[in-house]
């Protein structure tokens, strides 16, 4: 029968150890300031189709049905289902991402993203090469965060080095985002110095390869980045981001200099998208280019981003190389739809529960576009992406004896 | 290729649907001409049977040959009677991209025979009575699952009976056993619920059911596609035409095999026009209630919420549910709203005049586009806050503000213009106005042109608060 267990009770036996505590509250006011950047699909842009099958593929086919010649069938009529698998012409080109002391860095190991021959997890036509890759938020000063997120971090807001420590060990990041909040003009203008300090705090703390992300004003990320490329050459970071109405020239040539890899984010604009890479590969190697094409909020602009993406990872594989990098996405945007940390009606309660499951909603929604960097906030919420894209790379097979009979659940 | 092509969005013109059409240009269509009408048909925008000529017996023939062109890859099928009858599939493509997905995912909550009465009907009611309002669209549950536990063919007739006393909304029976799916049938016999599920052991009588009672079938075999499209090749040789594919669903480690297999099934429809695979899906997130043993009921109901995100995503176009409860199930049916929206607009809100909180005559009055996530954005951000403002709405053709800037979609003259047609003028004592910060560039000409003085903004509509209290002196 129904169980009526009220949620509050079965908190205690809560097998995955996803620890969702009564009083998760909301108003993540940092990410409705991180949040939608403006953007727009242009109604023309959709008649340029990628189109799986475009290259000449054959599709295997089922043979029709006899026509029924009166009296009906008195066995099964077997058939076959043949998978349509196919062939792209082009790759995802593979982004390593931080550096062991090997390979001129020092952190413990690094990751590679990209990589993909084939629409994301179409395991039946061939395996994903690698696995989509968790990075957590960490802040280098006190910010405004949801209650949801902050019962979680509350006791390392302000210090960096313990913040990402946490996320590592207990939270289980592949990466940390360092944001350099701290450095915007409007906030504490932190010194690029400031900034490098914060960085090498981090760096002792773990061994996790690092996104650096800078605090949005184009001049000043430009200083920023550029002493921290000189401070550490050879990490391997992730540089997040370098974006149009910057100097773009400037920037990637002491990216490249130092060996880090570049964000390249645009606003929800394929086109833009390409222009800025075109622009890159001037100066730095497609294997240093992930981009970053903006993530908008499940609710407010979610279908845009991922048929965005979705596009973009068709193109790619079709053969537009300008769009074929691995993709990032800031999925800690999911938190500025009101829904997922407003109190609303009873019957919609608890936001606790709500709100992560906001975020995973909008990171899973992306993971079947394609995207290979996810940015996120809540641990509940990267627990579940992570078990998500390790049973989709898993390989294994449905276990029949325990699923198919569901009509029969006692549920 | 597939020698019953269907429908594929590209390579039909309205040239070949005009050709078939009456061409009496007798607008009776609504449309100025049969041409206008034909290109309306190609874009999906309305049904052909709104030309009421092609009626006529002489023109039965060209019918005929256009509901064949224009067939869907994926079937259409009705589940339910009435207002509340409930269209599943329908699909065109396979990408968002290529086209407007047709009939958005139904989903169904379910009941089963051993359920008390009362909770039965609270149930069916808490599904009957889901309702969210989102952006001008109210969302709601489409469905009933009526399952049979009990293994107990009376007790089964008695819950559909309740069930269908209760609700308009169609019902998904299932149970296995063909004996107590007559009986669930013979309960409500014209309500043309979705019977689930024919599989390679019951599928005769199944059949024998289905034509009986005019309802459409699952046909389910579990990971096992060759079996599933044998089913479904057998059925329609038995004469059986409505029905619907169940590939299983699995969760966990299962969730490779059972995105695989409704991908391959939804890209053998729409690329390879195989009618085997061209029905619509079933999935069934309420598998996750199998794995429940001593797991928190929240984090079953999290799984089971996840699992049909990633359905509605791929190509599921019906989804059986178990968890009800409101945080839970908004964040899938905001999902497949998303999912389902027409991928070629620019989501623009009318534009005009908003009013926050009790204005007086010294308040801030602010602009910004009609592009319909900036405009929610900057609503949300004076609304959360509790201010007292006067936000007017620029019709920049659903542009945001920068591109809109750039596209000169938003400009001075229809600043200007907006600002004279809002009348905000006659409600304030200053003239001062607020620009969004990625506007800058059009402030001093919005000057020139309004006569009112132009204050530069935040970029960022969560900075209004703090721009309000730092720089707003009326």
């Amino acid at each position: 029968m129904i169980s009526t267990t009220h949620h509050n009770t079965d908190k205690k036996k809560d097998a995955e150890g996803l620890q969702l505590s009564e009083d998760l509250l909301a108003a993540l006011a940092k990410f409705q300031t991180i949040e939608l950047e403006d953007f727009q699909l242009d109604a023309k842009e959709l008649e340029i189709i990628f189109e799986a099958g475009a290259a000449g593929q054959i599709m295997p086919k089922l043979k029709l049905p006899p026509a029924v010649t009166g009296g009906k069938p008195l066995n099964m009529i077997q058939t076959t289902f043949l998978p349509p698998i196919e062939t792209y012409p082009n790759k995802i080109t593979e982004v390593k991402l931080g550096a062991t002391k090997s390979e001129g860095g020092t952190r413990g190991r690094s990751l590679i993203i990209g990589g993909e021959v084939s629409p994301a997890f179409y395991t039946f036509e061939r395996p994903m090469p690698h696995k989509p890759v968790i990075t957590l938020d960490v802040f280098d000063m006190e910010v405004p965060l949801s209650k949801a997120v902050k019962m979680h971090v509350k006791d390392v807001v302000g210090d960096p080095a313990a913040w990402a420590k946490l996320a590592v060990e207990k939270f289980d990041a592949d990466m940390v985002t360092m944001h350099l909040i701290s450095v915007d003009p409007l906030l504490k203008d932190a010194t690029p110095k400031d900034a490098c300090k914060t960085i090498e705090k981090v760096l002792q703390a773990v061994d996790v390869p690092l996104v650096i992300g800078g605090c949005g004003d184009p001049v000043k990320d430009t200083a920023v980045f550029e002493e921290v490329c000189a401070q550490f050459p050879g990490e391997r970071f992730l540089i997040s981001s370098v974006t149009r109405d910057m100097d773009v020239e400037k920037c990637a040539k002491f990216i490249k200099k130092a060996g880090h890899a570049i964000l390249s984010f645009t606003p929800m604009d394929l086109n833009l998208a390409r222009e800025l890479n075109r622009r890159l590969y001037d100066y730095v190697a497609r294997e240093d280019i992930v981009m970053d094409l903006t993530t908008a909020a499940l609710g407010y602009g979610l279908d845009y981003a991922f048929t965005n993406m979705e596009r973009a990872r068709m193109g790619g594989l079709m053969g537009d190389s300008e769009l074929a990098h691995p993709m990032s996405s800031g999925t800690t945007n999911a938190w500025a739809a009101r829904e997922a940390w407003l109190k609303m009606g009873a019957e919609w309660e608890p936001r606790e529960l709500r709100g992560p499951l906001w975020e995973v909603t909008t990171a899973i929604t992306l993971l079947l576009a394609g995207v290979d960097l996810f940015m996120m906030m809540h641990p509940a919420a990267v627990k579940t992406l992570k078990d998500v894209t390790n049973f989709l790379t898993s390989g294994k097979k449905a276990d029949l004896s325990k699923y198919a009979n569901w009509v029969s659940i006692k549920a | 290729m597939s020698e019953k092509k269907k429908a594929g969005l590209k390579e039909l013109s309205p040239i070949d649907v005009y050709k078939l059409l009456p061409k009496t240009n007798c607008k009776e269509c609504g449309q100025d001409n049969c041409m206008a009408f034909a290109t309306k048909i190609v874009n999906r925008e309305v049904e052909i049977d709104s030309c009421k000529p092609l009626f006529k017996p002489e023109n039965a023939k060209n019918y005929a040959k256009l509901q064949d062109l224009l067939k869907p890859a994926v079937k259409e099928i009705v589940v339910g009677v009435g207002e509340k009858a409930k269209k599943i599939g329908g699909k065109l493509v396979m990408y968002r991209h290529e086209f407007t997905y047709k009939n958005p995912t139904a989903i169904a909550i379910d009941v089963t025979d051993e359920m008390s009465e009362s909770e039965i009907v609270s149930r069916v009611q808490k599904t009957d009575n889901f309702s969210f309002e989102y952006i001008g669209n109210t969302l709601k549950l489409d469905m009933v699952a009526v399952r049979c536990t009990s293994e107990d063919a009376d007790k089964f007739k008695a819950a559909v009976k309740k069930v269908s006393e209760t609700t308009k909304l169609p019902m998904i029976l299932c149970t296995l056993n063909p004996a107590i799916a007559e009986a669930g049938l013979m309960a409500a016999p014209k309500a043309r619920p979705l019977l689930y599920a024919a599989t390679t052991s019951n599928w005769k009588d199944m059949a024998e059911l289905a034509l009986m009672y005019n309802c459409p079938v699952v046909a389910s075999a579990p990971n096992d596609l060759n079996a599933l499209v044998s089913l479904a090749k057998t059925l329609m040789a038995y004469g059986v035409t409505d029905i619907v594919l169940d590939p299983g669903t699995f969760p966990a480690e299962g969730l490779p095999d059972t995105i695989n297999n409704f991908t391959m099934l939804r890209r053998a429809a729409t690329k390879g026009g195989e009618e085997l695979a061209g029905l619509p899906l079933l999935g069934v997130p309420m598998v996750a209630w199998a794995d429940k043993g001593d797991t928190a009921d929240d984090l079953i109901k999290w799984r089971e919420a996840y699992i049909a995100s990633m359905l509605v995503v791929r190509y599921a176009d019906v989804l059986i549910l178990h968890g009800n409860d409101g945080w839970s199930l908004l964040p899938t049916t905001v999902l497949r709203q998303n999912i389902y929206t027409d991928p070629r607009k620019p989501v623009a809100v009318a534009p005009g005049l908003k009013v926050y909180g009790t204005p007086d005559e010294n308040s801030p009055v602010l602009f910004t586009s009609n592009f319909a996530l900036t405009f929610y954005t900057v609503a949300s951000d004076i609304e959360s806050n509790k201010l007292n403002a006067y936000l007017i709405v620029v019709d920049t053709e659903g542009s945001a503000i920068d591109s809109g800037v750039a596209g000169r979609k938003l400009t001075a003259e229809r600043v200007a213009d907006a600002i004279k047609a809002s009348g905000v003028e006659g409600k304030v004592k200053h003239k001062r106005i607020i620009s969004p910060g990625k506007a800058s560039r059009i402030s001093g000409e919005i000057e020139e042109l309004s006569g009112w003085k132009v204050q530069v903004g935040p970029r960022d509509s969560s900075e209004i608060p703090k721009y309000l209290i730092e720089k707003w002196q009326p």
